[in-house]
C-alpha cells in the first residue's frame, strides 16, 4: 500500500527546505526585474551561478572567509549585470532578454570546459567549500554535531537547520527590502518604467540608471540564491541550465509576478506539490498502480503533473496567487 | 504682453510678442526657445527643416500645420527624445541642444504626448506624485529609509490632491489611470506635467480624441498655466481652438516653418491655405481628407469673421 503519512511528510518537508528558500530568493530577484521593472532577464540561472562559483571558488582556491566568500559571489553579479545591462538598457526590451539568456549559457559553459579545470572543477562540479560555513553554526553551542533537533516531519542535524535558518533569513531580509523599496518613491519610478519609460524620462527620472538598478539589485538577489542553493549540496553546472531560469519563471507568475511575498509562497508551493508528485508517482509504480510506466517515465510525469497544476492555476488566476486580479483587467 | 483668462470665455490675448514682420523666425521681444537650422531625417525624407524659430515666453503658441509636418519630430527633437542631425538651440539662454531628455525636463521643460502615456497599472495620485521634482525618496539608498522622505512624500501628495481637485480628478485618486477615460487621461497627463513645476510645457495634440464634454475645461486648463506665468507651447489641429486661445501661431509644412503671425493675421496668409492644399490644389475636393476640409472651413470661417469686423 502507498504510505500517504511519508509522502506527506516529504512534501512537508519542502516548505522550509533550502532549495525552497534558494528559489524563493532568486524568483524575487526576478520580480523586481520583471514584475517590477518591466525588464526580461531570461539569464537568472547565470546569476546564480556567478553567486554559486563566486563563493565556492573564493573559498576553495584563494581560502577566503565565509564573508569575503559571499562578497566574492555578490560582486560577480554585479559585473555581470553590468556587462549586460550597460549595452542592451538602452534600446527596446527584447533585448536584453536576448543577451542574458546567451549570457547565461556561455557562463554555464566557461564553468564546464576543461580549460578552467583546477579552478572550476569542469563537469564535476565543487565541493568541500563548506566549513567555514559550518564553522559559523551557533547550534554547535547548544547541540552536538550529529544530534537530531526538530519534530514532526521536521527533524534534522544541526548543520541542516543552520542552513535552513540562514536561507530563510536572508530571504526574510530580502523579502523586506524589497517591501521597503517599493513603497518608496524609488519604487513609483521603477513601476512607472514598467509602464511606460518615455512618460517617465519626460518627468525628468534618469530611466537607465534606474533600469540599471534594478538589474543589480534582482541579481545580487539571484547570486545569494545561487548560495544558499550550494549549501546543501554540491556545485555543479549542469544545475544552471536555462530551464531553471523558466522554473523561476513559474514560480513567480504562480505567486504573483508584481509581489513580494508571491514568489516566496509560489516556491513553497511549487516544492510542495513537486515533492508530492514524485513520491506519489514512484510510489504509485512500484504497487503496480501505473503498470503502463517505467521507473524512468514515472520520473518525468511529475514534471508533466507540476505543469498542469501551474496551468490551472494560471488559468483560474492568472494574477498568481497574491497578485491583484483588477491590476490584471487592464493588461490587455 | 498682458496675460490673464478673460472674465467670460473670450481669453485675453498677449500681444506685441515679436519685433518686426511676422514672418517665418521672426524675432521675439523675450523668447523662451531659440532655434537654429534644425534638421532631422528619415531615410530620404527630411521630416524636419527648420532654419530659425523663437518661441516667445508668458505665451501660449500654437504649432498647426497639415499631418506629416513635423510637429511632433520637432518637439521630440526639442525635448530630446530624438537628436537631429544638424541643429543648436538654447532653453532660457542655456544651450540644450544633445542632452537627454529626463535633463531637458529637470531644465523645467515638460511634455506631454500625442499617444498619451498615462501610467496604466500606477494609480492617478501615483502618476501625480510621480511627476514632482527632485525628490530625495527616489535614490536608491535613501528609499529604504522612509524618515528621510515622508515629510517631503506629504508635502507632494498635498500639492497633488490640490493639482487632482483643480482638474477633477480628486474622486479618482486611488483608481489605476488605466481605468480612465481617454479625456480623463490627458487631463492627467497634463496635471502630471505641471506637477513638476516647468516653466515651458508643450502639449502635443492635447485635445486630440477628447470627449467635447471635456474639451472646454482643457481650454481652460491651458489658459491657466499662461495666467500662472508659464509658456505653453501646443500642437492643434482644431482651429477653433487655435484661434480661442493662442496668442501666436507657428505654421509648418513638409518639414519647415511657412508662416507666423497672431491667429488672425495668419489663417488669411496665403502661405497657410498652400500648406494645408498642398499639391492638392488641382484635385477634387472630395479627395481631400477631413483634417484638410476641416481646415478649410475654418479659414473660411475665420475670413467670414474678419470681412464682419
Ligand atoms: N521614427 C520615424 N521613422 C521614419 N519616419 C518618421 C519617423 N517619425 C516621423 N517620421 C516621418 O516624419 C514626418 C513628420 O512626422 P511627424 O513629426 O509625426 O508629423 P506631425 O506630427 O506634424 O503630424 C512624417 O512623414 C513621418 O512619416
Ligand atoms: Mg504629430
Amino acid at each position: 500500500m502507498i504510505d500517504w503519512i511519508l509522502l506527506f511528510s516529504n512534501a512537508a518537508q519542502e516548505i522550509i527546505s533550502p532549495t525552497t528558500a534558494a528559489y524563493a530568493l532568486a524568483a524575487l530577484g526576478l520580480a523586481i526585474h520583471f514584475g517590477f521593472t518591466g525588464l526580461l532577464n531570461f539569464g537568472q540561472a547565470g546569476f546564480m551561478m556567478l553567486g554559486a562559483y563566486g563563493f565556492a571558488i573564493a573559498t576553495l582556491t584563494f581560502d577566503w572567509p565565509v564573508w569575503a566568500a559571499i562578497l566574492t559571489g555578490v560582486v560577480a553579479s554585479i559585473v555581470f549585470a553590468l556587462i549586460l545591462g550597460i549595452p542592451t538598457l538602452r534600446l527596446r526590451a527584447d533585448y536584453l532578454a536576448i543577451v542574458t539568456i546567451a549570457a547565461a549559457e556561455i557562463v554555464r559553459l566557461l564553468f564546464t570546459t576543461n580549460t578552467f579545470e583546477p579552478v572550476t572543477g569542469s563537469a564535476n562540479g565543487l565541493q568541500g567549500y563548506k566549513g567555514g560555513f559550518e564553522a559559523l553554526n551557533p547550534l554547535l553551542l547548544f547541540f552536538g554535531e550529529n544530534d537530531l533537533i526538530g519534530f514532526g516531519p521536521w527533524v534534522y542535524n544541526p548543520y541542516d537547520w543552520w542552513v535552513r535558518i540562514f536561507g530563510w533569513s536572508l530571504v526574510a531580509l530580502a523579502a523586506f527590502i524589497t517591501w521597503r523599496l517599493f513603497k518608496s518613491p524609488w519604487g513609483r519610478v521603477i513601476k512607472g518604467i514598467r509602464e511606460d519609460e518615455d512618460a517617465v524620462r519626460a518627468l525628468g527620472k534618469n530611466v537607465y540608471f534606474y533600469k540599471m538598478q534594478s538589474l543589480v539589485i534582482g541579481g545580487v538577489f539571484g547570486a545569494l540564491a545561487g548560495m544558499i542553493f550550494i549549501l546543501p549540496r554540491a556545485v555543479v553546472p549542469s544545475n544552471y541550465q536555462t530551464s531553471l531560469t523558466f522554473f523561476i519563471y513559474a514560480i513567480l507568475l504562480l505567486g504573483g509576478a508584481a509581489t513580494v511575498f508571491g514568489p516566496i509562497i509560489g516556491s513553497v508551493i511549487f516544492w510542495v506539490l513537486l515533492s508530492f508528485f514524485s513520491g506519489f508517482i514512484a510510489r504509485a509504480v512500484e504497487v503496480g498502480w501505473l503498470p503502463f510506466l517505467s521507473n524512468v517515465q514515472a520520473g518525468q510525469l511529475r514534471f508533466i503533473l507540476v505543469g498542469v497544476a501551474i496551468m490551472l492555476i494560471v488559468i483560474y488566476r492568472p494574477q498568481g496567487i497574491f497578485g491583484n486580479r483588477k491590476e490584471l483587467a487592464f493588461v490587455k | 504682453m498682458s496675460s490673464s483668462a478673460g472674465a467670460q470665455g473670450a481669453p485675453i490675448k498677449s500681444t506685441g510678442l515679436h519685433i518686426g514682420e511676422p514672418a517665418p523666425g521672426v524675432k521675439k521681444v523675450d523668447p523662451i526657445i531659440v532655434a537654429d537650422n534644425i534638421t532631422r531625417t528619415f531615410g530620404g525624407l527630411t521630416a524636419v527643416q527648420v532654419e530659425h524659430l523663437e518661441i516667445p515666453r508668458g505665451a501660449i503658441t500654437a504649432l498647426i500645420g497639415p499631418n506629416g509636418a513635423g510637429k511632433t519630430t520637432l518637439f521630440n527633437l526639442l525635448t530630446g527624445f530624438d537628436k537631429p542631425d544638424t541643429g543648436e538651440w538654447t532653453f532660457d539662454g542655456q544651450g540644450i541642444s544633445g542632452i537627454p531628455a529626463f535633463k531637458v525636463a529637470r531644465k523645467g521643460q515638460v511634455r506631454t504626448f500625442q499617444l498619451t502615456k498615462a501610467l496604466g497599472l500606477l494609480t492617478v495620485l501615483d502618476n501625480m506624485k510621480l511627476g514632482a521634482k527632485g525628490q530625495s525618496g527616489e535614490s536608491l539608498a535613501r528609499a529604504l529609509f522612509p524618515w528621510f522622505w515622508r515629510k517631503e512624500e506629504q508635502a507632494i501628495e498635498e500639492r497633488a490632491i490640490e493639482l487632482l481637485t483643480r482638474f477633477k480628478l480628486d474622486a479618482k485618486k486611488d483608481d489605476y489611470a488605466a481605468s480612465l477615460s481617454g479625456g480623463q487621461r490627458k487631463l492627467l497627463e497634463m496635471a502630471r506635467a505641471l506637477m513638476s513645476e516647468p516653466s515651458l510645457v508643450m502639449l502635443d495634440e492635447p485635445m486630440a480624441g477628447v470627449n467635447p464634454a471635456l474639451t472646454q475645461s482643457l481650454l481652460d486648463h491651458i489658459l491657466d498655466l499662461k495666467t500662472q506665468g508659464m509658456t505653453v507651447l501646443f500642437v492643434e489641429h482644431d482651429m477653433h481652438m487655435v484661434r480661442h486661445i493662442a496668442d501666436w501661431v507657428v505654421v509648418m509644412a513638409e518639414g519647415r516653418v511657412v508662416a507666423e503671425g497672431d491667429p488672425h493675421e495668419v489663417m488669411a496668409n496665403p502661405a497657410v491655405i498652400d500648406a494645408y492644399l498642398g499639391s492638392h490644389h488641382d484635385e477634387d475636393l472630395g479627395n481631400l481628407d477631413t483634417g484638410v476640409m476641416t481646415a478649410i472651413k475654418e479659414l473660411a470661417d475665420d475670413d467670414a469673421d474678419e470681412r464682419k469686423e
